[in-house]
């Protein structure tokens, strides 16, 4: 059953047992298939839907090892460019924060995790609300299709403005409390100096884009 | 009411009337050269024909300089030279007419025009120019900007790119056609992050691979690719937003390419796809005279002395008063 028809890729829902053959735990899995873009010359589009297909593979299972919650994955075919992985049953938290409001605690959980991804070489790439989900109480990260393995600090710097820009438009009531106590998690995890140095260089990014204001 | 915009962000010098309902005239002129914009040769370009693209701007809407109800200009951002002619311009004929005063945000009114024009109604507007290249939305008071370039506008980078060619300023009609009679596509890096994406990386490789490959094949390489990141960060932004419309503006918008990539993304998507006519797309001064009319009859009023130029005004910094 297709659930959604995202920007990149379609989203199924299907029984394990259906898709696999045999049971595990009643588990539903999600099949997520990158389309071709009629839009993209052949060239671009299959090396793009290729190249992040692998990457996304790669990464939500290297997420895990530095103690980041992600799909447990299960199958991978770059031929069809899809992806079959656990279904995470929960909210996401771009619903959440829009009827809940500001909750610190989440805050302080989205902060650790991103500070862990960086910390063991990982830049998710896209991280907005949409792409993470609260279940049981742990948010699981998702999408790590434009995720890349880095340790500079400008790919840390953008990964983080991204989300700053994200909360701005998304949860424009919240957004700045929110990233405070997101920074405060993440600099619990990567320690104060290493905030203060992405820190200082978001400042750098968003000087370098048109018309942000300097404050 | 009758309102009169004047533009003049960057280099195009434009005069517009409008009423409620209708452009009644839209005229502008553009500033060239060998080689980009020098923002004081813009300004001296601008200063020397608003007299008469104001005179004509008039005569063509068949009305005289006492028939206007409001003066509107474009007040940011933009290169300041330039903003402080039009701004000078638009104070001295609201004393002399003694009628009010709009300032009014360049980018903000790129989308409002489109709306007015095309009836799109809540879209995600993607705006590619020179110096801009945006992708907006509205929520709760604000148009929102919910990807960016991180470095350099699409048409600058174009621009650019044409210099090495050897084109003159402005180059995007020049590409294009260079880009049709290419056919090989080269590797070039492709950079999105989130809803954000960069030029300049695309540039400085594409410029090497002028050294060892045809211009009409690396042109065409550059622009598919340049166009496939505005593209896809819109269709990001689209189903982030759970909007389902694409509206097309700015200077960029007139590619032929760009347009049919954005159609056919919505047409997968099952979206609707507007894009105003050429003349409302590139900078012009009816869609200055449209934005100062919206604001002016949702109640916003301005001082002379609140009318100072911001060159790096924000298109979320403009709070919307007339949705």
């Amino acid at each position: 059953m297709i659930i959604k028809k995202g920007a990149e890729a379609d989203i199924y829902l299907e029984e394990f047992h259906k898709v696999f053959g045999f049971e595990f735990y009643n588990e539903k899995v999600i099949i997520k298939k990158r389309i071709k873009k009629g839009y993209r010359i052949s060239q671009i589009d299959d090396a793009i839907r290729g190249f992040r297909t692998s990457k996304e593979a790669k990464l939500i299972n290297k997420a895990k090892i530095f103690g980041v919650n992600s799909p447990a994955l299960y199958h991978v075919d770059l031929n069809q460019k899809s992806i079959i992985m656990e279904f995470i049953e929960g909210v996401q938290l771009k619903e959440f924060f829009s009827s809940k409001g500001l909750d610190k605690k989440i805050g302080l959980d989205i902060g650790k995790s991103i500070g862990f991804l960086h910390k063991g070489g990982i830049i998710h790439g896209d991280l907005t609300t949409s792409n993470m989900i609260l279940s049981e109480n742990k948010i699981y990260f998702i999408d790590f299709g434009l995720s890349e393995e880095s340790e500079e600090i400008e790919k840390q710097g953008i990964d983080i403005h991204l989300l700053k820009q994200a909360l701005e438009s998304t949860h424009y009531d919240i957004s700045k409390d929110l990233y405070k106590t997101i920074i405060q998690g993440y600099s619990k995890v990567i320690g104060n100096k290493k905030k203060d140095e992405v820190l200082k260089r978001i400042e750098l990014i968003e000087k370098r884009g048109r018309y942000r204001k300097r404050d | 009411m009758i309102s009169l915009g004047i533009e003049g962000t960057a280099h195009t010098l434009g005069v517009g009337i409008v009423s409620e309902e209708n452009v009644l005239s839209n005229i502008t002129d553009s500033y060239c050269s060998d080689g980009g914009i020098h923002p004081r040769e813009a300004a001296d370009h601008h200063a020397s024909v608003i007299g008469k693209i104001m005179e004509n701007s008039l005569s063509e809407a068949g009305i005289k300089k006492e028939d206007i109800d409001l003066i509107s200009f474009s007040m940011g951002p933009g290169l300041g030279p330039c903003l402080r002619i039009v701004a000078s311009a638009a104070r001295s004929l609201s004393i002399n007419l003694n009628i009010p005063i709009i300032g009014v945000n360049h980018c903000v009114a790129h989308i409002e025009i489109g709306r007015f024009i095309t009836g799109a109604k809540d879209p995600v507007t993607l705006y590619v120019s020179g110096g801009n290249t945006q992708i907006l939305a509205y929520a709760e008071k604000k148009y929102r900007v919910f990807g960016e370039t991180l470095d350099i506008g699409i048409g600058n980078m174009q621009d650019t790119f044409g210099r090495e060619l050897e084109i003159g300023f402005p180059c995007g009609k020049e590409i294009d056609l260079l880009a049709n009679k290419g056919q090989n596509y080269l590797e070039l890096p492709y950079s999105i992050k989130g809803m954000d994406f960069s030029f300049s990386g695309l540039l400085t490789e594409s410029i090497k691979k002028l050294k060892t490959n045809r211009q009409e094949d690396v042109t065409f390489s550059i622009m598919e690719t340049a166009y496939s990141l505005v593209v896809e960060a819109s269709e990001r932004a689209m189903s982030h937003t759970e909007k389902n419309e694409l509206l097309l503006t700015g200077g960029v918008a007139s590619s032929k390419r760009l347009k049919d990539m954005c159609s056919l993304m919505c047409l997968e998507r099952d979206a609707a796809f507007f894009i105003p006519p050429p003349s409302l797309c590139r900078d012009n001064g009816a869609m200055i005279a449209y934005q100062g009319l919206l604001e002016y009859t949702n109640g916003r009023r301005m001082k002379i002395e609140e009318t100072v130029i911001k060159q790096k005004w924000r298109t979320d910094e403009v709070e919307v008063n007339w949705i």
